[in-house]
């Protein structure tokens, strides 16, 4: 049987050209096309991305001829810009603080041998399961300020609270982080519950007989060991927050551009009205606001793979 | 037991359930809002309990995009198992044929999937507008197998990079051959990791909205996240037959989780670099 089985694995290299009877020369040849699609389709693209940021490419036509930067002046003196970085920092605030929390909290209380883990646990991530389309057009729905929660809000007896949610002219966003974390928190909450799973019990069994209570064992020993988890957190949600797009589109951008996001801005300059460069522009920002977030987590984790 | 810890009990207890109840809110008000016929739908009503079970919204949105559900259907099944073989035999180079600089390869791989898609979206379609594909069901799903070969890639690798080399090494001693190594030893230990990567890529490719919306936003041709959108951005909003749409939407992705849910956990926890 063994020898039979070499033996016919031995006839197929003998029928190739030499070159291709090394292994490793093979093994180069499998991955080569997915390295030039990735090479082409990511990096080339990106390149070319930052090429049309500084063509004169603003209307149907194809225009390749270079502008400088004045795609990129047009870009910092749109108020329409500022208001989105402000959202992006209102949007990442509220959504990667709710997300770290929830996930966390959540996590927590399930590792604590809770009855009917399976039951909270499938719940909490089954909103991950689902388009973020889905996600904002049900959420548009509950948050319709004349009623939705605010009808339940009401029914409790808190008439005069009534939020604007998604409609809010400056807090618009903060109603978009609840759709988001809907989504992601219980993502985190998986992240999370790997890593206290992992953590071995001898260490919990040693900080209770040296007399730590619970919250000692989660601030001395849980959570500086769940750090790596958290970073991973920060970094997704972070990511997450720069390529907003989903929820703006369902939604709309509300009043005085308050639920608008660069994601948003960057499809409706470049695919609506045909300002490709402006588009393009705000694209190669998104991904130079990109690098500095992921590139030293990934680094890092590859570095720790590594030993 | 004690008052105290019978307390914390149950204040966990209604955290836990607290939590449920947001996370299950929005799910709920799409089955209700979908029973309810038109004349039923008013936003003052939105928690009144339907007075009789009607399937009509569900009938009407389905009818209005059956078509692009199977789009949809259409896009995802090539584009997973083609990405996933990719990922597969890429990643199998990558554990147990990485060469001088193959590290560096997977780290750009990988890299390049947690940038913003917007980086990549206008020279996307002016390829796939130079290709004659643009507009079409078959450039979305190339794009989908090219923009799913570093996750899929990377799932691979750190399932393979486990595979103990001594294996691949006697395989070796007995003459097999980069492809018989693969057909003899790597294949039959993947089951379990084509299952968790090809649902991951499943509920990606489904749920993926912002390409679809660009290469694909013709109503006709368009997968159901684009449905969706051109549901809700009709004159009048008929809200029960955006929720009855949103819900047949997400109908697969949900089963799938539902049924698979541990596959679908361990595709979370590796491909965020944290498994």
């Amino acid at each position: 049987m063994h020898s039979e089985l070499s033996a016919r694995a031995k006839s197929l290299p003998a029928l190739l050209p030499k070159w291709l009877r090394d292994d490793r020369k093979v093994a180069i040849l499998v991955l080569a096309p997915s390295i030039i699609a990735v090479a082409v389709f990511i990096y080339i693209f990106m390149g070319w991305t930052l090429y049309i940021s500084v063509s004169n490419w603003n209307r149907p036509a194809l225009d390749l001829s270079f502008a400088g930067l004045k795609n990129w002046q047009r870009l910092v003196n749109d108020p329409r810009f500022h208001i989105d970085l402000r959202n992006l920092v209102l949007f990442a605030v509220g959504y990667m603080s709710q997300c770290i929390v929830i996930g966390f909290l959540l996590a927590a209380l399930l590792n604590e041998r809770i009855r009917g883990e399976v039951f909270f646990r499938t719940v909490f991530l089954m909103p991950f399961a689902v388009s973020a389309v889905v996600s904002g057009t049900a959420w548009r729905w509950l948050q319709v300020p004349s009623a939705g929660i605010n009808l339940l809000i009401a029914n409790m007896g808190f008439e005069s609270f009534r939020p604007l949610w998604y409609m809010h002219p400056k807090l618009g966003m903060l109603a978009i982080t609840i759709m988001g974390a809907w989504q992601f928190s219980g993502f985190v909450m998986a992240l999370y519950l790997a890593g206290l799973r992992a953590i071995p019990d001898e260490l919990r069994e040693a900080a209770v007989i040296d007399g730590a209570g619970t919250v000692a064992l989660y601030r001395y020993v849980f959570i500086p060991m769940l750090r790596p988890v958290t970073y991973t957190a920060v970094v997704l949600t972070g990511a997450g927050s720069i390529g907003n797009f989903e929820i703006p589109s369902i939604i709309g951008t509300g009043p005085g551009f308050a639920t608008d996001t660069l994601g948003f801005y960057m499809f409706e300059q470049t695919f609506r009205s045909n300002r490709y460069g402006l588009g393009a522009a705000v694209a190669t920002f998104m991904l130079i606001l990109s690098i500095p977030v992921v590139l030293p987590y990934l680094i890092s984790v590859l570095r720790e793979e590594k030993e | 037991m004690s008052w105290n810890r019978l307390l914390v009990g149950s204040a966990k207890y209604a955290v836990l359930i607290a939590f449920a109840a947001f996370y299950l809110v929005p799910f709920y008000v799409m089955i209700l809002t979908g029973l309810k016929p038109l004349e039923d739908i008013s936003s003052f009503e939105i928690w009144n309990m339907p007075k009789s079970l009607d399937w009509g919204s569900f009938r009407e949105a389905w009818n209005q995009m059956d078509s692009n559900f199977w789009n949809s259907v259409r896009i995802t099944i090539p584009g997973a198992i083609v990405s996933t073989f990719l990922g597969s035999i890429n990643g199998y180079v990558f554990a147990k044929w990485g060469f001088r600089g193959s590290n560096v390869i997977l780290f750009l791989f990988v890299f390049g999937m947690f940038l913003p898609g917007q980086g990549i979206l206008i020279p996307l379609v002016w390829v796939l507008q130079f290709m004659g594909l643009y507009g079409k069901v078959n450039g979305l799903i190339m794009a989908y197998c090219i923009f799913g070969i570093p996750i899929t890639s990377l799932l691979f690798y750190r399932y393979y990079a486990s595979v103990p080399d001594e294996l691949v090494d006697a395989s070796k001693i007995d003459g097999c051959g980069f492809f018989g190594i693969y057909r003899r030893i790597i294949l039959p230990l993947s089951g379990p990791t084509f299952a968790v990567v090809g649902v991951w890529q499943c509920t990606r490719i489904w749920n993926e909205y912002l390409m679809a919306l660009v290469v694909l936003g013709n109503p006709a041709r368009a997968p159901v996240t684009v449905a969706i959108k051109n549901f809700s951005s009709m004159g009048v909003i008929p809200w029960n037959l955006q929720m009855a749409a949103a819900l047949i939407a997400s109908v697969p992705t949900i089963a799938v989780y539902l049924l698979l849910g541990k596959l679908f956990m361990r595709g979370l926890l590796e491909g965020s670099l944290s498994g």
